[in-house]
């Protein structure tokens, strides 16, 4: 049937993706000219970025370390992005093999490629959907075939709500999601902030305009508005804290100064 | 493997620190530095074997390098950091006790290979990562599009199955798609609707602000808009429709297209003409109906400065007779044929006619020179009317009364109008009909006053607001007061005291005449025999009697005789004390049937006086039939006795009434002497009783007393 003249293209590669610049932050190839072109532009700003990003999948790891050690065995990625290398299952499966791992993105390059990494994983698997539509996301095949959300689960939030603008209501959509789960799941979060960036906001706010620019705006959040996340929750030792001071592993002096950034925390469901 | 301390294990792992430490911060691994170099420590055995190996083993170094590419150091910086460090320290802490120059030249060839190993390695990830997000980019624009051609697929159905129109334009107007149900409104093909523009369908019908909202959406000024607006079809018909049109933007929020839905209202907007047809439009005749007639009224009376109105109300003249006389189908028939020749008089622009009801038609014109075609209207109708209307075979004479207003607009409602019109045609009908009259205020306010006045009469008497003045009947002979007449008057709440000639004919006419006659005649035969009581037979000429006036309506009623019987029995007065007076004209033409009660009163002894003689073209002859004791003399011909020297001819007149009615033994009373010198006249000329403000006007029963006594004691 011929298109109609009037329906818009959806996937459109001549605009940036949050998810392709992330790769390309990770030193990815998995993205085209127009996201390193704004990458290559935030970084003017901030050009640490890419050890927030590194920090970010260094937190994740710890995360879901500590989750397997405390007996889950089942994982929600929302906004899972490009899965460069270190990623959930991988790290999860490594710490306790039949681990299961359901991504989640709207972006529907970075869910085809995800599929096609997971192919032949029986328990992993990625669902196109929106962190603003949790019930999608909840009722979707994937979460029903991999998923029981009678047992507890680690649901990751790793930057992403940065970019879920307040009318769009992502207090409300966490705890819609904290609602579904069972007792003794886990929120694993991170969030962008202006604090703990060593540089002065002035010129953090250069970086935030390219989000804007490519319509995906960064919304920075202060220490309190993102611990707000966590209600329902308890937090883990040692709370909502810079990425390099949750559970270090190597001594957080030796890491680079933009790590700082942001805040990373780890709650589990009462 | 044991590391002891400065042997070969322990050198080559703090090779590895080194390297580790050098290379970490340059990479994007997501591990902790330690277990980076654990990473790397194989890697650098790998290394110390090449080194001390017998021959030089390129391909193995490059694996190396290609190594690091597996290990996330895809940064440049690190494959110059990587070969720094084996540069410095590769030979130093894994080239064991060997020949320096050599060691030096083997490690200088083992950077080489790594270089080129990392770079292919660097280039074949960045080409598989590439290949690797295009498929995924490309797949899923695979996905998408099978969701939109679902989604489409979909709306397609919805689309084509729509019952209400759809169609798409852009913003310049032109149509880029229709659905079927479009299609079958405009009851043309694809090819006639498909890149035709929007702005070819204006109407005339369109209402004013449709182009203007139209012109607001394209310009991105308006979402929607609503309106209702008809098309013309190529087959010259007229399609109606309820139109919404939107305003499609793309993702940018830029205007992009119009969408339009319409459902076709026609059918329903022509029964609704239809039923707004039937609901202003008289059944039998097709005119305009009183709705409908009302609303042109209104528009007219409303009309600006300058503008007038003119209606003529016509009622058919004895248009029941026909029905009762030929029945309802033929008087149907004839109001047809007369609405049908009232519409040809009526065919200028601001001219209608109407029918409001049985006979009743409207004919209505306007414009600012009304006040000379509304007579012209009148003559028409007046004319048209003239030739005799043919039902079975009969022609039938058809005339009817015309009342007719006209004024300028502004001033008075419909209704006023209607009333004043209506009033006009009974004063018209009253006259005689086949005629018109023309609206008169004096007329008009008589009239509503009367119509005032017939609705009050009934709670009149209850509310006992009547009254009798007694005016006294003097003997000319002698000047004794001999009796009085009774005259009743109203005290009406807002109008005062009025008189009989005000609400007599109204009693007469609504029947109130009964039992109010009654009451008067009992009220009167109360008040003599309280003088009788009082006075006896004290006064010079015997007791006093009274008159009383009788309808032409209480003369046909049934009870008459035995009212008057029982009041007299139960007061107990003598008949012969009473008198009643009835009109000349009452008497006309009167059959035995009606003289009959009279009769029967007369026998009794109750006199009966002739009221207003020589006014109703009397028969004189008849006079010897009526059972009539006492003729009373119209005023008019006493009035020119008031002056000196009176009419001659007017003398003898009386004389002869006088004579006369001598002759055939009554007595003859006169009204209205208003002078001692009409009076002695009229003494002379031999009448027997007079009365009139010469000796009394009419009052309460007291000043009878006073004139009796005074009569009785002078």
């Amino acid at each position: 049937m011929e298109r109609p003249a009037w329906a818009p293209r959806s996937i459109d590669i001549t605009v940036p993706s949050v998810s392709r610049i992330y790769d390309y932050y990770l030193g990815g190839s998995h993205n085209f000219e127009v996201d390193r072109e704004a990458a290559r532009k935030a970084m003017t700003h901030l050009p640490g970025l890419p050890k927030i990003m590194q920090a970010n999948r260094a937190f994740m790891r710890r995360a879901v370390r500590h989750a397997v050690g405390t007996g889950i065995d089942q994982f929600l990625d929302i906004g899972s992005g490009i899965p460069t290398f270190g990623n959930v299952h991988e790290v999860a499966q490594a710490a306790h093999p039949g681990a299961r791992v359901v991504y989640v993105d709207h972006d529907p390059v970075a869910v085809a490629h995800s599929n096609a990494v997971l192919e032949g994983n029986e328990d992993a698997d990625v669902v196109a959907a929106d962190l603003r539509k949790p019930q999608e996301i909840l009722s979707s095949p994937q979460v029903e075939r991999l998923i029981d959300l009678n047992r507890p689960v680690a649901l990751l939030l790793v930057a992403i709500l940065h970019f879920v603008e307040d009318a769009d209501d992502p207090y409300g959509a966490v705890a819609q999601l904290r609602d579904a789960l069972a007792p003794g799941s886990l929120l694993v979060l991170t969030h962008a902030s202006y604090e703990g960036i060593p540089l002065p906001a002035e010129r953090a706010e250069g970086a935030v305009d390219v989000y804007k620019d490519i319509r995906n705006p960064l919304i920075m959040r202060s220490r309190d508005e993102v611990a707000r996340f966590f209600e329902g929750y308890d937090m883990v030792e040692p709370g909502l804290v810079p990425m390099p001071h949750w559970r270090p592993e190597s001594a957080p002096e030796d890491e680079d100064p933009y790590a700082f950034a942001g805040f990373a925390g780890v709650g589990i469901a009462a | 493997m044991t590391a002891e301390p400065g042997g070969p294990e322990d050198r080559l792992r703090r090779f590895a620190t080194i390297w580790s430490r050098a290379v970490f911060p340059v990479t994007s691994t997501s591990l902790t530095r330690p277990e980076f170099e654990e990473q790397l420590l194989p890697l650098a055995r790998r290394l110390s074997e090449i080194l001390l190996a017998h021959g030089f083993d390129a391909d193995e170094a490059r694996q190396v390098g290609a190594a690091l590419i597996d290990a996330h150091c895809t940064d440049p910086e690190a494959l110059t950091r990587t070969l720094d460090c084996v540069d410095a320290y590769l030979v130093l802490y894994c080239g064991e006790d060997g020949p320096q120059d050599e060691l030096r030249m083997r490690s200088s060839r083992i950077q080489h290979a790594m270089a080129a190993g990392f770079a292919q390695a660097l280039r074949e990830r960045t080409l598989a990562e590439q290949e690797a997000i295009a498929q995924a980019a490309l797949r899923a624009q695979g996905v998408v599009a099978q969701a939109l051609h679902a989604s489409e697929a979909r709306f397609r159905a919805v689309f084509e199955g729509a019952a209400i129109g759809i169609g798409i334009a852009d913003l310049e107007g032109n149509v880029l798609q229709v659905n079927g149900a479009l299609l079958r409104m405009f009851g043309g093909s694809e090819q006639t609707l498909r890149g035709r523009n929007v702005m070819e369908w204006t109407h005339p019908e369109d209402a004013p602000q449709t182009w203007r909202l139209y012109e607001e959406l394209v310009r991105g000024e308006r979402e929607h808009y609503h309106v209702e607006k008809a098309f013309n079809r190529s087959d010259g018909t007229v399609l109606w429709t309820n139109l919404t049109v939107s305003l499609l933007r793309d993702a940018d929020g830029d205007p992009q297209y119009q969408l339009a839905l319409m459902e076709d209202t026609t059918e329903r907007r022509l029964l609704n003409l239809r039923l707004r047809y039937e609901a202003t439009h008289d059944a039998l005749t097709g005119l305009p109906n009183r709705t409908l007639f009302f609303e042109r009224l209104e528009k007219a009376l409303s009309a600006g400065e300058g503008q007038r109105f003119g209606l003529c109300y016509l009622d058919l003249d004895g248009f029941k007779t026909v029905n009762d006389s030929l029945g309802h189908s033929a008087g149907d028939r004839l109001l047809v044929e007369v609405a049908d020749r009232l519409q040809s008089c009526a065919t200028a622009p601001g001219e209608m006619v109407a029918r409001l009801g049985g006979d009743e038609f409207v004919a209505l014109t306007t414009g600012p020179a009304t006040q000379r075609e509304v007579d012209d209207l009148a003559d028409r109708i007046m004319n048209a009317l003239v030739t005799p209307i043919s039902i079975d075979g009969r022609d039938l004479m058809v005339r009817g009364s015309i009342g007719i207003v006209e004024g300028p607009a502004g001033e008075r409602t419909p209704a006023e109008v209607l009333r004043s019109a209506d009033i006009t045609m009974y004063r018209a009908k009253s006259a005689g009909g086949n005629r018109s009259e023309l609206a008169d205020p004096e007329a008009d306010a008589r009239a509503i006053t009367r119509h005032g006045l017939t609705t009050a009469l009934p709670a009149a008497l209850d509310r006992n607001e009547f009254f009798i003045e007694y005016q006294p009947l003097v003997h000319l002979g002698d000047g004794s007061v001999r009796g009085a007449e009774a005259l009743v008057r109203w005290l009406h709440p807002q109008h005062g005291v009025l008189g009989p000639d005000r609400f007599i004919p109204l009693a007469e006419h609504t029947g109130l005449i009964v039992p109010l006659g009654r009451w008067v005649l009992e009220e009167s035969i109360r008040q003599a025999r309280e003088w009788r009581e009082r006075y006896g037979e004290d006064t010079a000429a015997g007791p006093l009697r009274i008159n009383v006036n009788l309808s032409p309506c209480q003369l046909s009623h049934p009870g008459l005789v035995q009212d008057t019987v029982d009041i007299l029995e139960r007061t107990g007065v003598a008949p012969d004390a009473l008198c009643l007076e009835v009109t000349e004209s009452a008497l006309i033409g009167a059959d035995d049937d009606l003289l009959k009660p009279l009769r029967r009163l007369a026998e009794m002894g109750v006199d009966i006086a002739l009221d207003d003689f020589g006014t109703g073209y009397s028969n004189l002859a008849n006079l010897r039939r009526l059972p009539v004791s006492i003729l009373k003399l119209d005023r008019s011909f006493t009035q020119s006795m008031q002056q000196f020297p009176a009419d001659p001819v007017d003398l003898k007149i009386v004389e002869g009434i006088v004579t006369l009615a001598h002759s055939l033994d009554l007595a003859v009373t006169v009204e209205g002497v208003e002078t001692g010198a009409q009076a002695e006249q009229l003494r002379i000329l031999g009448c027997d009783t007079a009365q009139g403000w010469y000796y009394a006007r009419p009052g309460p029963p007291e000043r009878l007393h006073e004139l009796a006594l005074v009569d009785a004691t002078g």
